[in-house]
């Protein structure tokens, strides 16, 4: 495939691979996270850490939109698309994560009207068809998909669609890695940046992470040569003693971000004083709900919405498995409470969270670790 | 690090196994999409419901067909329900679908597919002409093959309930094969081949839909598989360990299937499995892998080293089969999983499809 398959290639990936072997320090040991979720399919889809050293250990981070959506969030969620009348509209990876008591898809098959799409857009669509439903569209992600909804409410305020509203859940990059950093047994020692968030909010708001932390920081593409050249390009740094933002997908990211996007974020949204993550916690000013503006829109607004709190279980330690500090296995509800069908943390939830993928595949991984050694 | 850690971590891996090996038990509240995707909840479903409420040899299987055997005749015998939407699509419709799938799992069985039957629900006020066009393409398609629909059944029910028709189809076949084709029987060192392009008829559908914007040179493989079917059986005789039709859930979720019934490891080769360029657009555009995407007229097949490469000669020499190769094969490791070597020079393992991205297509 063009475009594509350049980005692909098993030699380039060999090379890269015995650079970053070569410049890993004997008895080193080096954790680096990748923040986004999107990083962490490229990297399980094409089979990236064969090219790595063992000494490079790839730690998945919480940048998973659908994952660190609380249980309370998909529940109140779930509230609204019960009500009468109403078309839900959602994501469709959103539809299996499980809230307090069932998923959107459980609801679904109760007979609630929720469908699936891939962009706002279409929800709008599907307004403007139904003009006699409620549609509400359950908004998730980073700053990645946060100026399409965006873009969506400012068509609905123009075309004064009544009946459209948007549950907010779109969530900040920086105050969870914030979070993470302010962690005294953070245990990591770089960060490939997400390169999606970084098309909209550049790449400056990273600047923290070197200057006040003392971590390298390097915002990459999604294509699998693009993962192993920033993971050289942070052993580059840390084998020279430099702690920089760098931008490896510069093709895409400008260093000042999208500026009208960030504009028309402006406008739409405004930070929310704290968000529940799950897994992680309250962490203060990581989220984003309608502005004044836009409060005609807002689905927290127009439906009565319980405002479940459903509280992670407090042996769930998702937080600790993030940051780096403890494997999967040894969390103290991995495999019992915790599974993949019965989720609990975000790290379970995703079929690529490290937890799921333990789970599964861990049998597999320690055999191959013991042929290994 | 400790070896009581190394201990605990072998624990958790021991008690996470148990609990994967318990036969699954059925205890949704409600039945969900996801059921009928062929993937994990699928088999839920299947042998936590039905398999336990209709114990017997034959359904313990659960193969594709049933083998039955009445006084000396070894007989195959399958049923299939067919509710695609829309009903006709670039390269095929419901009828000439219904045929196919129904011979495919009788051919993937070793059996000669024999007669049909058909049941009809129909819905009130569809276009007769709708009907006419879609019993034409059933009887093309069985004369194809030398099969006949030698009995049936016809609903109507109230507008509305049933997106125009579904077909039901019931078939019955010889079996031609001396030897018992099962998973089972796959060994390390068997190869695995596939019969051609994959992915097509998932996508054909999913584009054929209209819901997304986008638009590709995508048509449906629906096909019937008997001739390489019965090539493979002719030229492999015991070295053919087994066929499947990698139809919902694609060539993930039959490998898997291999791997879990054998508790052996199957090594697929990315690279190998041929993918046509539009098929892979569409589907890296929707973050769909096409391992997991339907087919309609390719069979997969597990054949003994010895006899492997004069079985893809004869496979690509069946009509339908000039596109096979070789894919992967089997190994001891990794027990019940598939590896994939991807193309970038990795691995991964490929987990049974979860959930469903793409109901109703068959």
């Amino acid at each position: 495939m063009k475009y594509v398959d350049e980005y692909r290639d098993a030699e380039l990936a060999r090379t890269l691979g015995s650079e970053i072997t070569a410049l890993a320090e004997p008895g080193r040991h080096y954790k680096v996270m990748e923040v986004c979720g999107g990083h962490t399919h490229t990297i399980y889809k094409h089979g990236i850490e064969d090219h790595l050293p063992e000494s490079v250990e790839l730690v998945h981070g919480p940048g998973c939109p659908v994952c660190v959506i609380p249980m309370g969030r998909v529940d109140d969620g779930i509230s609204i698309a019960r009500q009468p009348n109403v078309i839900f509209t959602c994501f469709g990876d959103m539809m299996r994560v499980p809230g307090g008591n069932g998923s959107l898809l459980d609801v679904k098959a109760e007979g609630a009207d929720v469908r699936f799409v891939y962009s706002p857009l279409d929800a709008l669509k599907i307004a403007r068809n139904n003009p006699d439903k409620e549609v509400v569209f359950f908004a998730i992600g980073f700053e990645t998909t946060a100026p399409s909804t965006a873009l969506t409410l400012m068509r609905a305020k123009a075309e004064k669609l009544r009946n459209f509203s948007v549950m907010c859940n779109h969530v900040t990059i920086v105050p969870p890695l914030m979070a993470l950093l302010e962690s005294p047994d953070l245990r990591l020692d770089a960060f490939i940046g997400p390169g999606h968030v970084s098309t909209v909010i550049g790449c400056r708001p990273y600047e923290f992470i070197p200057a006040d932390y003392g971590q390298p920081v390097v915002v990459a593409g999604f294509e699998p040569l693009d993962l192993l050249q920033s993971i050289y390009m942070i052993m580059r740094q840390l084998a020279e003693g430099r702690n920089e933002v760098e931008n490896q997908y510069g093709r895409v990211v400008p260093w000042e971000g999208n500026l009208r996007a960030l504009d028309i974020l402006q406008r739409v949204f405004e930070l929310r004083p704290y968000f529940e993550w799950r897994g992680l916690g309250f962490i203060s000013q990581s989220a984003l709900k309608l502005s004044q503006e836009y409060a005609d829109f807002d689905a927290e607004l127009r439906w009565d919405i319980p405002g479940v709190r459903v509280a992670d279980p407090k042996a769930c330690q998702c937080g600790e498995v993030l940051k780096g500090v403890i494997k999967p296995w040894e969390c103290k509800v991995f495999g019992t409470a915790c599974t993949p069908e019965t989720p609990i943390g975000t790290c379970m939830v995703s079929s690529e969270g490290a937890c799921a993928a333990y789970y599964n595949f861990g049998r597999f991984a320690r055999s191959k670790e013991r042929a290994g050694a | 690090m400790g070896t009581e850690k190394v201990d605990l971590e072998d624990e958790v891996l021991a008690r996470i196994e148990r609990q994967r090996k318990l036969r699954p038990r059925f205890r949704e509240e409600r039945v969900t999409m996801a059921h009928g995707a062929g993937g994990k909840a699928t088999h839920t479903l299947v042998e936590g419901l039905f398999a336990r409420a209709f114990a017997n040899e034959a359904l313990a299987e659960l193969n594709d067909a049933a083998r039955i055997e009445i006084a000396g005749a070894r007989l195959a015998l399958t049923t299939d329900g067919f509710v695609v939407k829309p009903l006709r699509f670039p390269g095929g419709s419901i009828g000439e679908l219904a045929i196919n799938g129904t011979v495919n799992d009788l051919a993937v069985s070793g059996a000669e597919p024999i007669a049909i039957a058909a049941a009809f629900i129909v819905e009130e006020g569809l276009d007769a002409d709708v009907l006419r066009a879609e019993t034409e393409a059933m009887a093309k398609a069985a004369r194809a093959v030398g099969v006949s629909v030698v009995t049936g059944d016809t609903k109507v029910v109230e507008r509305n309930k049933a997106d125009g028709m579904y077909i039901t189809t019931t078939g019955l076949g010889v079996r031609r094969s001396e030897f018992d084709l099962s998973g089972q029987s796959i060994r390390p060192g068997d190869v695995v081949l596939c019969s051609g392009f994959v992915g097509d008829h998932g996508m054909a559908i999913m584009l054929a839909r209209g819901e997304l914007d986008l638009d590709a040179d995508i048509t449906s493989d629906t096909a019937p598989v008997w001739e390489q079917a019965a090539a493979l059986m002719e030229t492999a005789g015991e070295d053919l360990r087994v066929m499947r039709d990698p139809t919902r859930g694609g060539v993930a979720t039959v490998l898997n299937e291999l791997a879990l019934d054998a508790d052996l490891g199957v090594i697929l080769d990315e690279a190998s499995v041929p993918v046509h360029p539009a098929v892979q657009g569409a589907c890296e555009i929707l973050g769909i892998d096409p391992m997991y995407v339907a087919n309609e007229g390719k069979l997969l097949a597990v054949v003994g080293p010895e006899r492997a490469a004069d079985a893809l000669v004869a496979l690509q020499a069946a009509p339908g089969g000039e596109h096979a190769c070789v894919v992967g094969a089997v190994a001891e490791e990794p027990q019940g999983m598939v590896l994939v070597r991807t193309g970038f020079g990795g691995t991964r393992i490929m987990d049974m499809l979860i959930g469903d991205p793409l109901p109703r297509i068959c």
